[in-house]
């Protein structure tokens, strides 16, 4: 194997830290400490496990992981050892079987997991788990994404031998405000348990009852109510924990999954969108160990209602006339109407309202909007919180930074245009993307007194209500685009739905909008798609020099340091 | 009565003129064969259908009637028997109309043995909404089945229906065009026809119609030299290109596959055979062929290239295809019928025994005879086409250019060979 | 690749010039023809048909007594004995279905079904008649034999929206079929 024959492959794997491990015939290097498992399923051999999770602590109770180990053969006293003309020792393979979660790698180690003995013991788990698993997938919510489903198909036996009454347990069984438990369907991994005290620190689940009657439950006088508690139902290997929102709503091989950003608040959870025909039906986190981990709170999980809400403005609506009611129009005529409206605000006396909800595309575009009206009066709308210590950021708003970057704005001039507003000199209010009700505290009397109102938005609310003209935009999940978090790293927000109705992205909107004002300069007019007003900005912003749609990919890059960590990643990077 | 005189002169006046009378009397015959062919369009839908079915052990379409029973509630909210319908005409129920109205039983559907069939069948398609693709070309996708249509109604013109009737005016001879030229002028216009196939399958731009228009192309160029060489011993016995002097020579030396009569009997005649079956077969082939009738639909054949040409056509354009296919039929079934199977002529000299009694008899019923000859060839047209499978395209391509333009070549040779030798 | 060479017939001069072929061809369905017309056809009696040809005028007469057990006819959700209904919205069919005629709208038991165990029921299952092909694939595929074929073979609609069928009619085509297994025991 090696050019040199002087130097082995130990000492090679030795001096980088490494270690030889041979799995299924092929040699590699892994680090030591490295658990079977991860080195395994991080070469693509895949080792079927229930209670393993790489972020909680090994309980190794599932006895699924079990495969056959190998090492050199222990040597007698003063015997040197032998090796091969590949450079490695011979292996002298285990009679029984090892789990492949609580065992790490070593030198020479050898590992088989397609041998007949793991098969066989596997196929063996299997069928104890099954004695008493009530085999109801049909009405199942995890069908389609059980490992229990799957691992039979891969391993089991297929027919049952257990002819006995199966043991009765509870069955769904509401343990907490989001979520169902079913203890039949349980295969006790314990991960529920292990994830609420170790990740969460709320010890309110365990294990009760004792032999076959062992089950999942809370402990008396508490419920599973923390706002990571949904967590839970993506970590259970099988159907007993899950999700009351999506409890028979659809089947998950329905489902279309995009992977994209949570818009919430500023640490940008990763997460995937699960959709079928337009609709959305659930979110759930997506693995980025520098934002979220694996998790995501249930308040952000649950927040998507509002897409396919009936509330979503589906066509542009115009008052035609000053206290007249507001009728739907078409774009053509609308973009048209509102370009010689427009033309007749005085810039002095008008002011923008954008949003840090926002992606960065629109936000370049609200300032070329801005830059060709003239207008100076521009803020975007602050929102602050509580930071929960876990993932949920005191920044309410998913892309101030991003707004800091590009309108140079932290919503410090919010102020300033309340006050023009109260006091008459801001006749002329453009709101894009924000009710400005609500925390931009402008009261709904002033808003009857300006002059002319342009609103922007994907839903009905106060402020498209008051408007004189209602542009329909998109929500996260109908739009493509950037934003930056908390932490400084720029991420992807993918589109997993058409626009609802006529609505359309709101990067096209202001970017039509510009060009009808009489915008001429071809790096905003000229921009067909996201990817490439992405590419303007890496041309203009030192941040973000070299950024390409292609390499941020999908779990974003840093593209600038401000300071501020995201508690729960801190936690996880101190434990290891 | 004097008005009536005043007419009756003014028409023989007219018609005395020469250029009037001959005026008249084509357009009269213009109109007789439209009428002829269209009712035949028709007519053959049916017995495509009906034969089609008793060959496959159906009835065939049988149900259409003529829907009288409808009458029963006109206008009324109940059924009104058919006596009470008499009343209400003031026909006294004694009366002949009556009782042979109750003896006909005129209140049901009358039944038609489904030859009502084609004609719901034209109304359906009538009705339909048609669809026109946003892709095609309009200008020759509107043309296309015009140009299927057309022609086979002008070739038309030279078949002769009957033989001449010699009135006070002038002689009517019962042919609308009696050119020198007769199957010069059918392979000629029937040639444009494909021209509609080809057009349409190109302006449809789309794959299947497209290979179906070239097939069309390509069959049409390969059957139409075999067929006009195939021809030409017939014309060579006959010597004119006439087709009423075709007709008339069969009519009086025995019709070109029955020389029965006349000339017919001698064995020379009879040497002649061998050719002319021959050219008989050639030529009918490729009548099939120039038609686009199984076995040598390949233009729409519909198990590789779904409709063919007119995949993209619905409505009423697709029933002028229909129509058209049908047309060809009929004419390339009145061609084979005039040049092989004595066309009008009656056949064992009762043509001259008939004109002798009365020459207007004598042209019904050789009108009658042509009719009862072309619905017998339409029959063999559908009757081949349920019986026979399809050709694959090489095998047509094969067949045409390897086979019948070398066969009919020689069979021009052979004529030649027997006229010298044996006559 | 496993494949068996056939051989082609050898054709002797007669078979290829085809004339003589075709004559006999042309025989067959004349003889065919002739016995249609007589109302001689040879599968007329198996048929039960009258008239001309071998067909049974349709809707004077009809197919019900002579259907085989496989006929496969418009789709029905059933009942078992019990009276439950069998469908839990597993959403399998919807899945399977090539034409994509089937919609289910999947729900909860209602809280007063005597099997509280099955806990999910469609809320609604709607076919498009005018979509299903009567493949079957649904009955294949239910792992609760709840939805059969049934012999039912006249749909006429005179509206789209009434081709789609609902799930109180599904269930009153389908009826209450027996010798089924009777799975949402306690203890199975």
């Amino acid at each position: 194997m090696s050019n040199n024959p002087t130097i082995l492959p130990k000492d090679a794997a030795a001096a980088e830290g490494k270690v030889n491990v041979q799995i299924n015939g092929k040699w590699y290097r892994f680090p030591k400490g490295t658990r079977i498992a991860d080195a395994c399923n991080s070469v693509g051999v895949h080792v079927p496990c229930f209670c393993y999770h790489p972020k909680l602590s090994v309980a190794g109770s599932c006895r699924m992981c079990l495969v056959e180990q190998g090492m050199p053969p222990r040597l007698a006293p003063g015997a040197t050892p032998t090796y091969g003309e590949d450079g490695y020792q011979p292996i002298q393979w285990m009679p029984r079987a090892v789990i492949a979660c609580a065992n790490t790698v070593a030198e020479n180690m050898g590992i088989r997991t397609d041998a007949k003995l793991c098969n066989e013991a596997r196929r063996g788990v299997l069928e104890f788990l099954l004695t008493n698993h009530p085999l109801d997938c049909p009405i199942c919510d995890q069908a389609g994404e059980c490992k229990l489903q799957e691992y039979t198909t891969d391993y089991g036996s297929g027919t049952h031998r257990f002819t006995e009454d199966k043991t009765k347990k509870g069955k769904n069984i509401s343990i907490g405000p989001r979520v169902n438990l079913d203890q039949e369907r349980c295969v006790l991994c314990r991960r529920c348990v292990r994830f609420m005290k170790e990740i969460v620190g709320e010890e309110v689940l365990g294990v009760v009852g004792r032999g076959t009657h062992n089950a999942i439950a809370c402990y008396p006088g508490t419920s599973l109510d923390s706002n990571y508690s949904m967590n839970v139902v993506d970590i259970c290997p099988v159907g007993a924990m899950t999700s009351k929102d999506f409890r028979f709503k659809m089947r998950v091989w329905f489902l279309k999954s995009t992977p994209t950003i949570d818009v919430n608040c500023g640490t940008g959870t990763n997460i995937n969108i699960w959709t079928r025909e337009q609709q959305v039906y659930r979110i759930t986190p997506r693995q980025n160990d520098e934002v979220n981990s694996c998790w995501m709170p249930d308040s952000h999980r649950l927040n998507y209602k509002y897409i396919n809400a009936p509330e979503r403005l589906l066509t542009p609506l115009v008052k035609t006339d000053h206290g007249a009611p507001q009728r739907p129009s078409t774009w053509d005529a609308t973009l048209n109407m509102v370009v010689e409206q427009l033309h007749s605000c005085a810039p002095t006396e008008t002011a923008i309202i954008c949003s840090a909800r926002m992606t960065n595309e629109e936000l370049y575009m609200v300032r070329a909007l801005a830059r060709q009206l003239g207008v100076t009066k521009i803020d975007i709308v602050p929102r602050k919180g509580e930071n929960d210590g876990m993932l949920v950021s005191d920044d309410r708003n998913p892309n101030t930074n991003g707004a800091k970057l590009i309108l140079g704005k932290n919503g410090s001039g919010l102020a300033a245009i309340r006050r023009g507003i109260k006091n008459n000199s801001i006749r002329f209010l453009i709101a894009l993307g924000e009710d400005v009700t609500e925390e931009a505290g402008i009261e709904a009397e002033d808003l009857e007194a300006l002059d002319y109102i342009l609103a922007m938005s994907h839903s009905e609310n106060a402020t498209t209500k008051a408007a004189d003209v209602v542009l329909p935009g998109v929500t996260f999940a109908e739009k493509y685009g950037t934003m930056i978090n908390v932490a400084g790293r720029i991420q992807r927000l993918n589109k997993a739905i058409e626009p609802q109705g006529e609505a359309r992205p709101d990067w096209d909107i202001l970017r039509q909008l510009t060009e009808l004002l009489g915008c001429d300069c071809p790096r905003v007019i000229a921009c067909p798609s996201p990817m490439i007003i992405l590419e303007e900005m890496a041309q203009e912003f030192e941040a973000m020099k070299g950024l390409t749609w292609g390499n941020i990919g999908n779990g974003g890059v840093v593209i600038m340091d401000t300071g501020v960590t995201i508690p729960l990643i801190e936690r996880e990077k101190g434990k290891k | 009565m004097s008005l009536i005189d005043t007419i009756w002169n003014w028409c023989v006046d007219l018609l005395s003129n020469e250029i009037w009378f001959y005026l008249i009397t084509t357009v009269v015959k213009l109109v007789l064969m439209f009428a002829v062919i269209l009712a035949f369009v028709v007519l053959s839908v049916w017995i495509e259908r009906r034969v089609a079915g008793w060959i496959q052990d159906r009835p065939g379409p049988n149900r259409a009637g003529i829907p009288l029973q409808l009458f029963q509630r006109f206008g009324s909210k109940e059924k009104q028997p058919l006596k009470e319908w008499l009343h209400f005409f003031g026909i006294p129920e004694t009366c002949w109309i009556a009782k042979l109205c109750t003896w006909l039983r005129l209140d049901r559907e009358i039944p038609t043995f489904g030859l009502m069939q084609p004609c719901l069948d034209g109304g359906k398609l009538f009705l339909k909404q048609e669809l026109t693709p946003s892709y095609v070309r309009k200008v020759y996708f509107t043309i296309a089945p015009m140009l299927v249509l057309g022609p086979p109604m002008v070739a038309a013109a030279v078949i002769p229906f009957a033989s001449s009737v010699t009135t006070d005016f002038g002689t009517i001879n019962m042919v609308v065009a009696n050119i020198g030229i007769g199957p010069l002028w059918i392979f000629a216009i029937s040639g444009l026809s494909v021209y509609g196939l080809t057009l349409a399958g190109w302006s449809s731009n789309s794959k299947y119609p497209f290979l179906g228009g070239l097939r069309a192309t390509a069959q049409l160029i390969s059957y139409e030299v075999a067929m006009g060489l195939s021809i030409i011993p017939l014309l060579m016995v006959f010597s004119t290109l006439n087709m009423q002097d075709i007709v008339q020579y069969q009519a009086d030396n025995g019709w070109t596959l029955l020389p029965l009569w006349g000339e017919g009997l001698s064995w020379q005649r009879w040497a002649l055979m061998a050719p002319l079956g021959l050219s008989f077969i050639i030529f009918v082939t490729c009548v099939f062929a120039e038609a686009n009738r199984t076995p040598f639909d390949m233009a729409e054949c519909e198990t590789d290239l779904v409709g063919g040409y007119h995949s993209e056509y619905s409505s009423m354009k697709f029933a002028s295809f229909f129509m058209g296919e049908y047309a060809a039929m009929v004419i390339g079934s009145a061609l084979v019928v005039t040049l092989f199977l004595g066309g009008w002529s009656i056949g064992f000299g009762a043509d001259e025994a008939l004109h002798s009694v009365c020459s207007w008899l004598a042209v019904f019923c050789q009108f009658i005879m042509f009719l009862v000859k072309l619905v017998a060839f339409i029959f063999f047209f559908v009757w081949v086409r349920w019986t026979l499978p399809r050709f694959r395209w090489d095998q047509v391509m094969k067949l045409g250019w390897l086979v019948f333009l070398e066969l009919a070549v020689a069979n021009i040779f052979l004529t030649a060979a027997v006229l010298y030798f044996v006559k | 690749m496993s494949y068996i060479p056939v051989k082609r017939p050898k054709f002797s001069l007669l078979d290829k010039v085809y004339v003589v072929e075709l004559v006999k061809g042309l025989a067959i369905t004349l003889k065919h023809l002739v016995l249609s017309l007589l109302g001689k056809s040879r599968s007329k009696k198996d048929f039960n048909g009258k008239g001309v040809g071998a067909c049974m005028p349709f809707p004077e007469q009809r197919w019900d007594a002579h259907m085989p057990d496989y006929y496969r006819g418009a789709p029905s959700l059933v009942r078992g004995e019990d009276g439950r209904e069998r469908c839990v919205s597993c959403q399998l069919c919807e899945f399977i279905c090539p034409a994509r005629a089937i919609k289910i709208t999947p729900g909860a038991v209602s809280p007063d079904a005597a099997c509280q165990k099955q806990e999910k029921a469609p809320a609604e299952f709607e076919i498009d008649m005018l979509r299903c092909i009567y493949c079957g694939m649904c009955q294949e595929v239910c792992p609760e034999q709840a939805i059969f074929l049934s012999k039912e073979y006249l749909i006429t609609v005179t509206d789209r929206k009434k081709a789609v069928r609902d799930k109180a009619t599904l269930y009153k085509l389908g009826g209450t079929r027996k010798g089924l297994v009777n799975k949402w025991n306690q203890y199975k």
